[in-house]
């Protein structure tokens, strides 16, 4: 099939007899297709010393043999080549896989025959604002766009498609603009022509739903997703990113701005809160928290993946190919590859992550608005107030103090060690709290040890409980030890224990016991991080478990702040765990084990340090200060919780810039390359991208805006009319290169370029262009009149029609439905999806809860996109897994979509609510008055008599079929969480639940036409 | 979907206009709706195909090679002492990264199976028991050490996602010879012994190709797949009419303004319609004998490797062309021994009991059976357990051309490195391919301005594997 259909297109590519040959439509894609791959950009690969993708090399001449002598095939050794009989001789050689067809070959020699007029690639050159065509029939064009595409049809001898009926126009503009379905009262009104089309389309831009409509394509661009992408997939925070890109196409930010913030808004001098977000762009990337990773070989993969990001978005290039040898078809250089990779050398990350906190990528950073930033501030402001009133000087605390000195003195020198709690029923300490605390007593006939309740631990593999960060902190003294009771299940114990314990930011430090299982600090070692204590303890029984600080790393001075229970598969029962002490009353607090030195130093002889720890320790206990230090916890609680309930994110932090090489072949472990530094491709003009002594990614975004760079304006103009036409005029808008389609309207293309740059990026002016011409007015249907002429509508004599993408599916049923929420924003949701399709992911497992209330109502765009198993109706729909960057969706049609459209909860809930209004006022009116409304909701139309036939004759059968077993009624009726109205018999509304389903799921719902 | 034939085909029925529709749609888009016979992209194979469809059983996590199917009696002499700086300098380590790297011997026997007496571990005698149809190969090596990559260099022939998965490829370019199931399916099961590394759905992903390329996961516990139950409790009388009515509006709407899609989207219907009468079917196992429960091991639907197979039999039987099973069971970084005993016998008696059953139903001689995981695990010990490896690991093959008996390859004395025979995942690959009658240099997809193929710019057909 694939070969016929290239012939095909083949056919209706060659210019007609009387179209002049073309270099860069007709020529150049031949050569690129069957001779650049051995005499183009590619070095290492170049063939007798012979380059074809360049002016200079086309027309040289060497030894008397000249490549291209225009008007002479004949005298043009690149020609006669092509057609010499002996294979020795003939180009492309046998054994490449590429052969010329007759019909190209005949191309190339009339090009040569017409004079070879060589032109640059179309994208590599500055756009120039061509002159604006005249047409014949003025009449037609409403703007230059329509001159453009009339002048071609007239050359071409065909007329435009008539302008669409008011009210696909409507809708088209509807969906265009917001991605969500006309509301039937505005299509009524533009049909009426009470609602002017240049009106509608000034509402429809103003919609705030215009900017998640745009955001929808710039996500799969950037890659945006709520996961990380690699081996456990973890979720991360990256939402406030998402509603930046929201806002900004709202608020119509300039694209020059808009790049500029993201590539580098977290370098600018001050930069503001909404630049930080912006700059979470460069933080899109994949990454792996897999143990056992390579680093290196990871921030390689991280740096790749972002230069093939750039070049995708702001270079309409495929650069990826550059990473391990040249470009075979364009002049991007290996070098090319890692100077643009060094702009984004100073990102901080590393190339393996560590899952210390769910959720935490770091470094990350706390989003707030200026109304939370000042609240924040008093807030910390109550807290300093507290702790200067703790710290105030007070002779009788004096006092009291030195009563408990000598007190405290004695104890510490006594040598008895006595065991104090730091959890026992409960989790007292503050701090960060995870995993389950499964707190069972006598009741659960549970095993207890100490006080009311043990923690009961089970799963397969390793799982732990542990809090961390806490205020009540651990100062360990000499000669201490940590203890912890835990009792194992005989039937089903555990393979391994381990107490971990958290200090100064790290969990480095663990004392395992049993089989080698638990992998954290590595498998098979015996260190600090991975300390191996011994078998097993007996099953059965109450055992405690002690560690030596020392054995782990820590020792008398050091302050721990959290402690994890944790086990390889089987069932404990864990419970009283603190330190043992000869210093119980400084066993607490955040000054150390140094304040038992200081207390054992006789008063006289202590150091200034010493008193102030001992004054500062003090006021940490004295009971007379309890009031105050009660006051400071809720303070400090409250400007915790606070701070909390704030979004973070992963933030950009620029740093000192890792060094960066050229690595042959693309591997990571050899560095012979040589070391290089921040670059454009060196084929552009460089602008002012290298004007400092080390660039940054500031100059590389401004770069990439400026006059420098031609293909900025071209690939995002190219891909905001694909989102008006279903094609660009490039058709693929993800590679304007050597290898892409030529533009079908390479004017246009450079027209709207520079009308785009030259309105100061404006977005929304380059969208009301596009939509306020005639062309995009024109009817979609197929033009049987064209079908050989122009099968592939390249001409543009007629609109697009396309099946809507994912999210619009989703939107239109709960639109029409009533049911959308229409909050912008905010953290991802998680509508229904079938049980265990996160079954497969691990580490940790997880298992999709679907939210609740509004949150199952809202837009596609924030459904939570896990990318290793995105939402099934979703990927059924071809929305992209967003692993790497996408310029152009899939468009199938499969049997699974049908299976989401008749039975996803979501459609089937969304038809019930449609089916409730005619449901309920059956039989005060009649049953074409139900279906009518349904199609009015639905398609903002009135059924016509075939429909009404079919509708009446399903609703019918159906309230038969319901009325013999209401059990299947009940059953369709409770498909979601929206309650059933009692108000309504459940047949009736099953019957019409039938009918609704039915529109829903008709080809004209869910295209775009 | 591929730009260039989706707006070709729309402009092929442009051209033809209506009346050509329903022919064109048995000719084309019966490929699309997986029409019986219907053939792909290739039209035909390239040569005669030795196999109709691959059953690939992926023992995901990494199974060790030296207590499966690679027996080192040096390394067993070895045991303990440093592993020798010679094979190990310069190379890449995962977890090991830093350790002390010591030699870990073979914890379990091996003993020669068959008449032609290959030597295979003794945890798998049932398998052992087929030892004849096996081709050994213990010569792989691949490039990628972390699972992630390492699968998607098993299904994609690169360690890069977004590349289509080898099952996407074989339906894309023979097509698919069922009415009622995807071309493609994958089914999964975890096991006791080791860590459950995750899965991703990458991994059966058509990547670029259309996306009914994708493979279709079929879940052994709740709805075997998405949405394929109808929402009044799986009542099927209501369902039927309503798809009837979408469908004869459809039709309606396509004579007012043909447009193929509508006619793809009927047929679409039609089998969506029809999955759900089959997919129950296909998973009620109330026809089978109590022998073959027997023979598997497993009643069934109870979510194990075993269950797995059997409906990887009935998948098969109705002309599904590529199945994969991944059994997430085999990253053994601890007690290989034990974990080795426990992994081994989840999955040695249906395994055996798949070639069985294929052999006497008279499919085997045109299934493809590739027994093997994403790498292998080090020579050296991880305390009791082997780390990550890829440069030297083995795996099997048997049925659909596939010479028995035949071992290929070996590895050093330490069973480090493959250094006899040496061959890339790109090779099985190819040879893959081959035996379905294709050729890999010729299976092409244009994207993005290059024609990629699942071998990539290299693989062999290794001759010497085929009878």
């Amino acid at each position: 099939m694939e070969a016929s259909l290239a012939l095909f297109l083949l056919f209706t590519m060659t210019p007609a007899g009387d179209t002049p040959v073309s270099f860069g439509r007709d020529v150049r894609p031949i050569l690129s297709d069957n001779c650049f791959e051995c005499h183009g950009p590619d070095t290492k690969k170049r063939a007798a010393k012979l380059r074809l993708d360049q002016e200079e090399g086309l027309f040289r001449e060497r030894k008397g043999v000249i490549v291209i002598t225009p008007g002479e095939p004949a005298e043009s050794e690149l020609f006669v080549r092509l057609i010499e009989e002996d294979p020795e001789f003939r180009m492309p050689p046998a054994e490449f896989r590429h052969r010329l067809e007759p019909k190209e070959i005949e191309t190339v020699r009339r090009w040569i025959a017409e004079g070879a007029d060589y032109e640059g690639h179309w994208a590599w050159t500055r756009p120039k604002r061509p002159e604006v065509p005249a047409v014949t029939d003025a009449g037609w064009t409403r703007n230059p766009i329509d001159h453009f595409l009339l002048a071609r049809l007239e050359a071409e001898g065909v007329a435009p498609s008539p302008s669409a009926d008011a009210r696909t126009l409507a809708r088209r503009l509807s969906v265009d603009l917001t991605g969500l379905p006309a509301d039937p009262a505005a299509v009524s009104a533009f049909t009426r022509g009470d609602l002017d089309e240049a009106a509608y389309i000034e509402e429809l831009l103003a919609s705030p739903h215009y900017g998640e409509r745009m955001a929808q394509h710039w996500l799969d661009l950037v890659r945006y997703a709520d996961t990380v992408g690699y081996h456990g997939d973890q979720e991360w925070r990256m939402w406030p990113y998402r509603d930046y890109v929201i806002n900004a196409f709202n608020e119509n930010k300039a694209f020059d701005e808009f790049t500029i913030e993201q590539l580098g808004g977290d370098l600018f001098e001050e930069p503001r809160m909404s630049d930080k977000i912006a700059a979470g762009y460069n933080r899109l990337n994949m990454v792996t928290f897999e143990g056992g990773s390579q680093p290196k070989e990871f921030l390689l993969k991280y740096a790749s993946d972002r230069v093939r990001n750039f070049s995708t978005i702001w270079l309409g290039a495929t650069m990826g190919c550059a990473e391990c040898h040249e470009h075979k078809f364009d002049p991007y250089a290996t070098k090319d590859f890692y100077r643009l990779s060094a702009y984004f050398a100073d990102i901080q990350e590393v190339g393996v992550f560590t899952r210390f906190q769910e959720g935490v990528v770091p470094p990350q950073m706390r989003v707030t608005s200026p109304e939370e930033e000042a609240e924040l501030e008093a807030l910390a402001g109550a807290v300093e107030a507290l702790e200067r009133e703790l710290v105030r000087e007070d002779p009788e605390l004096a006092l009291e103090q030195r009563a408990w000195e000598s007190e405290a003195a004695s104890e510490a020198g006594d040598g008895v060690r006595t065991p104090v709690a730091w959890v026992d029923d409960a989790q007292s300490n503050g701090g960060t709290t995870e995993g389950a605390w499964t707190f069972v007593g006598e009741k659960d006939s549970a095993p207890v040890r100490s006080g009311e309740r043990s923690r009961r631990q089970t799963g397969s593999g390793i799982v732990q409980h542990f809090f961390h960060v806490a205020d009540r902190r651990v100062s360990l003294a000499e000669g201490d030890r940590f203890y912890a009771w835990v009792y194992l299940d005989p039937k089903d114990p555990p393979k391994q224990v381990m107490l971990q314990f958290h200090a100064d930011g790290t969990w480095e430090h663990r004392a395992v016991w049993g089989e080698d299982k638990i992998s954290f600090g590595g498998v098979g070692t015996d260190r600090e991080a991975h300390r191996q204590m011994g078998p097993l303890p007996a099953t059965g029984e109450w055992v405690r478990l002690e560690v030596d600080p020392a054995l782990v790393g820590l020792g008398p001075g050091r302050t721990v702040d959290g402690l994890a229970f944790t086990q390889f598969d089987g069932l404990a029962h864990w419970d009283l765990a603190g330190v043992e002490t000869d210093t119980p009353s400084l066993a607490f607090g955040s000054a150390g084990g140094s304040i038992r030195e200081a207390l054992l130093t006789n008063a006289g002889t202590r150091t200034e340090e010493q008193v102030d720890l001992l004054r500062t320790h003090y006021r940490e206990i004295s009971p007379n200060l309890g009031v105050t230090r009660k006051a400071l916890a809720v303070a400090t609680s409250a400007h915790k919780t606070f701070e909390e309930s704030l979004p973070e994110m992963l933030a950009t932090v620029s740093v000192e810039p890792r060094e960066v090489r050229v690595l042959p072949r693309g591997n990571w472990m050899d560095e012979s390359g040589e070391v290089v530094l921040p670059g454009v491709p060196a084929f552009f003009a460089q602008g002012d991208a290298e004007t400092k002594p080390r660039a940054d990614r500031l100059d590389l975004a401004k770069w990439a805006v400026s006059d420098a760079n031609p293909l900025a304006a071209r690939a995002f103009v190219n891909r905001v009319w694909k989102l008006f036409f279903g094609e660009g005029i490039c058709r693929t808008p993800d590679d304007l290169g050597n290898q892409g389609a030529s533009p079908t309207h390479p004017e246009l293309i450079d027209w709207l370029s520079v009308e785009f740059i030259e309105s100061g990026w404006d977005v929304k002016h380059l969208v009301r262009t596009i939509v306020t011409s005639n062309a995009y007015r024109q009817r979609s249907a197929a033009r049987p009149d064209l079908a050989e002429r122009d099968p592939f509508n390249e001409l543009l004599a007629r609109q697009g029609r396309w099946r809507h993408d994912a999210e619009f599916l989703r939107d239109g049923a709960l639109s029409a439905s009533g049911l959308l929420v229409r909050t912008l924003g905010g953290k991802s949701v998680k509508p229904y999806q079938p049980a265990g399709h996160w079954r497969e992911l691990n580490f940790p497992i997880r298992t999709w809860q679907a939210d609740a209330g509004d949150a199952l109502y809202r837009r596609g765009l924030y459904t939570f996109w896990c990318r290793t198993f995105l939402h099934p109706a979703m990927d059924a729909f071809d929305a992209p897994s967003r692993e790497e960057s996408c310029a152009r969706r899939n468009r199938s049609n499969t049997p699974q979509q049908a299976l989401v459209l008749l039975n996803d909860p979501t459609f089937v809930e969304a038809a019930r609510a449609l089916a409730e209004e005619p449901a309920r006022a059956h039989p005060h009116e009649s049953d074409e008055q139900g279906v009518h409304h349904i199609w009015m909701c639905v398609l903002a139309r009135h059924a016509d008599s075939e429909e009404l036939a079919e509708a009446l004759s399903l609703l019918a059968d159906e309230r038969a079929r319901f009325t013999a077993n209401e059990a299947t009624a009940s059953a369709l009726l409770s498909q979601g969480q929206r309650p059933r109205p009692d108000d309504i018999p459940i047949v009736e509304l099953a019957a019409w639940t039938q009918v609704a389903r039915l529109v829903l799921n008709l080809h004209e719902t869910v295209t775009r036409s | 979907m591929n730009p260039t034939t989706h707006i070709t085909r729309r402009g092929f029925f442009g051209q033809a206009g209506a009346g050509v529709l329903t022919g064109a749609l048995s000719s084309i888009l019966g490929r699309d709706a997986f029409s019986a016979g219907g053939g792909g992209t290739l039209g035909s194979p390239h040569h005669t195909p030795r196999a109709r469809r691959v059953i690939h059983l992926c023992m995901a996590g990494g199974p060790t090679h030296l207590e499966t199917l690679d027996y080192k009696p040096e390394l067993a002499r070895m045991h303990g002492e440093p592993m020798p700086e010679s094979f190990t300098k310069g190379q890449q380590i995962a977890q090991l990264q830093g350790a002390e790297l010591k030699c870990f011997g073979p914890q379990h026997p091996f003993a020669y199976y068959g008449e032609s007496g290959q030597h295979m571990c003794t945890l798998f005698p049932k398998t052992g028991g087929h030892a004849d149809k096996l081709c050994i190969v213990r010569s792989l090596h691949t490039d990628n050490i972390n699972h992630d990559p390492a699968h998607a260099m098993m299904n994609t022939g690169s360690g890069l996602s977004g590349r289509p998965s080898m099952g996407s490829w074989s339906t894309w370019g023979l097509g698919i010879e069922t009415d009622n199931l995807p071309g493609y399916v994958v089914l999964t099961s975890v096991g006791k012994g080791g860590q459950s590394q995750p899965i991703a759905a990458r991994q059966w992903s058509a990547g670029f190709l259309p996306g009914r390329h994708q493979g279709v996961h079929l879940k052994s516990q709740g709805e075997p797949v998405h949405y394929v139950s109808s929402p009044d409790a799986g009542a099927l009388e209501g369902q039927r009419r309503l798809v009837d009515a979408v469908g004869r509006l459809n039709a309606r709407e396509n004579e007012r303004a043909p447009d193929p899609e509508i006619e793809t989207r009927l047929a679409q219907y039609e089998l969506a319609y029809r999955m759900q009468t089959s997919v129950p079917d296909l998973i009620d196992l109330s026809d089978e004998t109590e022998e073959t429960f027997e023979l598997y091991g497993t009643r069934g639907a109870d979510g194990t490797y075993a269950a797995n197979c059997l409906l990887a039999r009935r998948l098969a039987e109705r002309g599904v062309r590529f199945i994969q099973l991944y059994h997430r069971a085999w990253d053994h970084h601890g007690a290989v021994k034990r974990s080795m005993e426990i992994t081994a016998k989840e999955v040695d008696q249906a395994t055996g009991a798949l070639l069985t059953d294929l052999d006497r139903r008279g499919m085997l001689e045109d299934t493809l059976i590739i027994w093997g995981g994403e790498f292998g695990r080090t020579p050296m010990g991880q305390g009791d357990g082997r780390d990550h490896h890829i440069k030297g690991f083995s795996c099997w093959l048997a049925g659909g051309g596939v010479r028995g008996g035949t071992s290929y390859g070996e590895t050093d004395e330490l069973g480090y490195a493959a250094v006899k025979d040496v061959v890339h995942v790109h090779d099985l690959h190819a040879t893959m391919l081959h035996l379905l009658g294709v050729d890999h240099e010729r299976l092409t997809f244009r994207f993005q301005g290059r024609d990629y193929r699942l071998t990539d710019i290299s693989g062999r057909v290794l001759h010497d594997w085929i009878a």
